[in-house]
């Protein structure tokens, strides 16, 4: 038995044996529902573990039960710990831990709205995932629910939101059409005047039913589907689902592949955060700087054409390695780009934050404290912006980080400009990243040799720190070896709840610059 | 301020002439049916259902590929061991139907050997590309003219097609050149931008985008998805498919995501501007 293991078993206090080290960085427990608010306490108090998911299977076919499982991410000891506890389909509940850890509300909900699993003590047990018109009693994840039922609307009077009131006070609804070319939500601001009182959101209008569709593709094809979980996130998700995949099946995935992947990661960071810089430009009508960052990340996207045969990276990682190799020329190609880019990007930055009229707008604008990020369990960019520290590839690192010398940026304001200053600092450290992967690179094949079949009843995570956050695949396969199961964490799902707590007194015209400081996905999002 | 007046000069111009026309490393995949043995390979590496291959009738076989529904994956291309699926070079390709986009070949199955023998292909069912462009253009003659008012509906899309959108207004490409402004209301727009798959919770925003939009109104669906479901499929219990299974398309501008040079040319073909091209092209060609 793993030393690992026994020190989460006495730490969580419980009997020898329960705690399995599953492989590198992943246990388990088996536990009983009734001790799920136990365990979470433990493990939050004497092993400082963040909340990463909870999610929910239907087991009823091959062991008579729902189940319920806890991802843990325990800092300190380099590891993830899943809490998997069986759920009675004769009485379908499970405790609730979301009073307590406020980063449990959404999932705890979405795991009742998908599977009818109901959390017990939930303070807010209304419906996430699923609108209004969709009928009560029809469970879309349960295994004996079709993918291809179409289910009628139900008709009525939908969705009261909080009423606000008070002399001048009002409501402006905003979406889930927006005025700009971005997705679709819903919002309605509780105003009086111009300042925001109370800030209320409406998501899954993308709900495309991905994970059901997982279950239903061949697991070969499923990392084109992963691809499109995010667009934004191509690489971050394809790379975790593959990492799931490789881990479930014990594949090695060869090493001039691993620092490919890291070079992909990364430069699919680049162009993000160059282009979200850009856009909090646009938001507060900087249009110079707005301007040049937007010819920067058109530079990026067709270098990436040029180098890997797709401007948004699709198509890069293979399960078990990557679809493309670096050549000699593309390596040279690459660096001369980054020396450029690099000079380009230092004025871009200087420009923004040497100017009055900019940081005005920015600086103490949409504060997320510390505790709230703590408290809500907000990750990645919005996490380190307000100071709770955590990066996967320095604290998790698979592929080829493990070794490499880069810093995880931190801020304190919270605010708009904090988010901004991660962002851009992050973006120095990619730079060194990438030079420091792209001149080792071992001349090793690109791709293991993938099994005919997944290994059967199993189920392994995969992570990467995608450019927004961590993102956290789960893939569990059945008794024939099919998928059976696949939950997708992409870490706006866990940040949406944080920009409800930095809009409220800001005024109404600094929603959309504070909106895209968080930069949040809803396609991954609602999935 | 001196320092940002000098540093625009310095940088000058980074608008490209004609954004159109650079070949893509991967625009759609090519079936030379002629060197096909119907092995169905490509048909089994396809993730989307692009490439389909039937037997209609007993002796019958039939392989079809649409680029509605292709993501430009490049499966097909190294699953096929005759080498007769080929990466082409050409991107911007748009359509008013989605038939346009949809070539098949039928081939005679010979039971005895089990080869198959390529009887005829058929580039596409439904009206032709010029037939469509000249109703299109009736459509939007009198109205519209050279200016072109855009709102754009993400209806269940990953957000890649609204990267590429959103590329389109950068300062390389810079769409407003072409007069094409994209505007914040349906009621201020000719022309509705849709992506997809149009999902079950966007499905009554879509069409109530789609009312508040005045006459003459185009839609132009963007991307496999908006064009076909693409991989998420359609009528699933989440996601109803392609735009046209709610609102009726005008333009058809696959790819996955089309790059901003191909949505901006769906954009002028809408405006009957350009010729649509509804098949990728061999390099060199």
């Amino acid at each position: 038995m793993s030393e690992l293991a026994r020190l989460v078993e006495e730490r969580l206090e419980l009997r020898d044996g329960t705690v399995r080290e599953l492989r590198a960085g992943e246990l388990l427990v088996d536990a009983r529902t009734r001790d799920l608010r136990a365990l979470a306490k433990a493990a939050v108090t004497h092993l400082d573990a963040r909340l990463l998911s909870i999610f929910a299977s239907d087991e009823r076919a091959s062991h008579g039960r729902f189940t319920v499982q806890h991802v843990w991410w325990l800092p300190s000891l380099r590891a993830l710990l899943r809490v998997s506890a069986g759920i009675d389909p004769a009485q379908p509940s499970f405790p609730s831990i979301a009073a307590k850890y406020p980063a449990a509300n959404w999932f705890e909900r979405e795991a009742m709205d998908l599977f009818g699993v109901s959390p017990q003590g939930h303070p807010n047990p209304g419906r996430v995932a699923l609108h209004d018109d969709w009928p009560q009693g029809v469970y879309a994840l349960r295994k004996d629910f079709a993918d291809d039922t179409v289910i009628a609307r139900v008709a009525g009077d939908f969705h009261p939101f909080r009423p606000v009131s008070g002399e001048g006070v009002f409501q402006v609804p905003v979406g889930p059409v927006h005025a700009g070319v971005i997705e679709p939500g819903h919002f309605r601001f509780g105003v009086a005047g111009e300042p925001v009182l109370y800030l209320q959101m409406r998501l899954f209008y993308v709900h495309k039913g991905i994970e059901k569709r997982f279950e239903r593709l061949p697991w070969r094809h499923c990392v084109f589907l992963a691809e499109s979980i995010s667009g934004d996130t191509a690489v971050g998700h394809a790379l975790a689902f593959a990492h799931a995949i490789e881990r479930l099946a014990s594949i090695e995935v060869p090493a001039r592949a691993r620092a490919l992947r890291v070079i992909l990661l990364e430069l699919e960071r680049i162009y993000n955060h160059v282009a979200d810089i850009g856009a909090l430009a646009t938001d507060v009508a900087f249009t110079v700087p707005a301007s040049r960052a937007q010819a920067l990340r058109e530079g990026l996207v067709r270098l990436h054409e040029r180098l890997f045969g797709t401007r948004l990276l699709r198509g890069t990682i293979a399960l078990g390695g990557v679809k493309t190799d670096l050549s000699d020329a593309g390596r040279q190609e690459l660096l001369a780009h980054l020396v450029g880019l690099e000079r380009e990007f230092d004025h871009l930055i200087t420009t923004l934050i040497d100017a009055g009229t900019f940081t005005d707008r920015v600086d103490a604008t949409g504060i997320l404290t510390h505790q709230a990020a703590r408290d809500l369990g907000i990750v990645g960019v919005a996490a380190r912006a307000s100071h709770v520290d955590g990066d996967l590839r320095r604290d998790l690192p698979n592929d080829a980080y493990d070794g490499l010398q880069f810093e995880v940026p931190l801020e304190d304001g919270g605010d708009v400009r904090a988010r901004l200053m991660v962002r851009a600092r992050e973006t120095e450290q990619s730079f060194r990243i990438v030079r420091q992967v792209i001149d080792t690179l071992p001349a090793t094949a690109l791709g293991a040799s993938l099994p005919a079949e997944l290994p059967p009843a199993s189920s392994a995570l995969g992570w990467v720190e995608a450019w927004r956050g961590p993102v956290l695949h789960y893939v569990a396969t059945d008794e024939q070896g099919r998928i059976a199961r696949v939950k997708i964490n992409d870490p706006s799902f866990l940040n949406w709840p944080g920009l409800i707590q930095a809009v409220p007194g800001n005024i109404v015209p600094d929603f959309p610059v504070i909106n895209k400081s968080f930069n949040l996905s809803y396609s991954g999002n609602d999935r | 301020m001196f320092s940002l007046l000098a540093n625009s000069l310095k940088t000058g111009i980074v608008t490209e002439a004609t954004p159109f026309g650079q070949p893509a490393p991967f625009g759609f995949p090519l079936i030379d049916f002629a060197r096909c043995t119907m092995c169905d390979e490509c048909a089994r590496a396809c993730p989307t259902g692009a490439i389909q291959s039937t037997t209609p009738e007993p002796d019958r076989r039939r392989l079809s590929l649409s680029y509605a529904a292709c993501i430009q994956c490049r499966e097909c291309v190294s699953a096929c061991p005759e080498q007769a699926v080929r990466a082409g070079a050409h991107a911007e390709v748009a359509a008013y139907t989605r038939d346009q986009l949809q070539q098949s070949a039928m081939f005679v199955a010979d039971s005895a050997s089990g080869g198959c023998t390529l009887q005829s292909v058929e580039v596409h069912a439904g009206p032709g590309l010029e037939e469509s462009a000249a109703r299109l253009r009736e459509r939007i003659r009198a109205r519209l003219g050279r200016s072109l008012h855009v709102r754009q509906v993400d209806a269940g899309s990953c957000n890649g097609c609204e990267l590429e959108i959103a590329a389109a207004s950068n300062p390389v490409y810079d769409l407003e050149r072409f007069g094409i402004h994209m505007v914040a209301s349906p009621r201020h727009a000719d022309v509705l931008l849709v992506t997809g798959p149009v999902t079950r919770n966007m499905e009554i925003a879509l069409r109530r985008t789609y009312e508040a939009t005045p006459e003459p109104r185009i839609v132009v669906a963007v991307g496999a998805c908006g064009c076909s479901g693409g991989i998420f499929g359609e009528a699933t219990y989440a996601a109803v498919g392609g735009v046209d299974r709610i609102v009726p398309v005008d333009v058809y501008v696959p790819g996955c995501p089309p790059r901003p040079s191909a949505i901006l040319n769906g954009l002028l073909v809408a405006m009957g501007r350009r010729e649509a091209r509804v098949r990728s092209e061999a390099r060199g060609a």
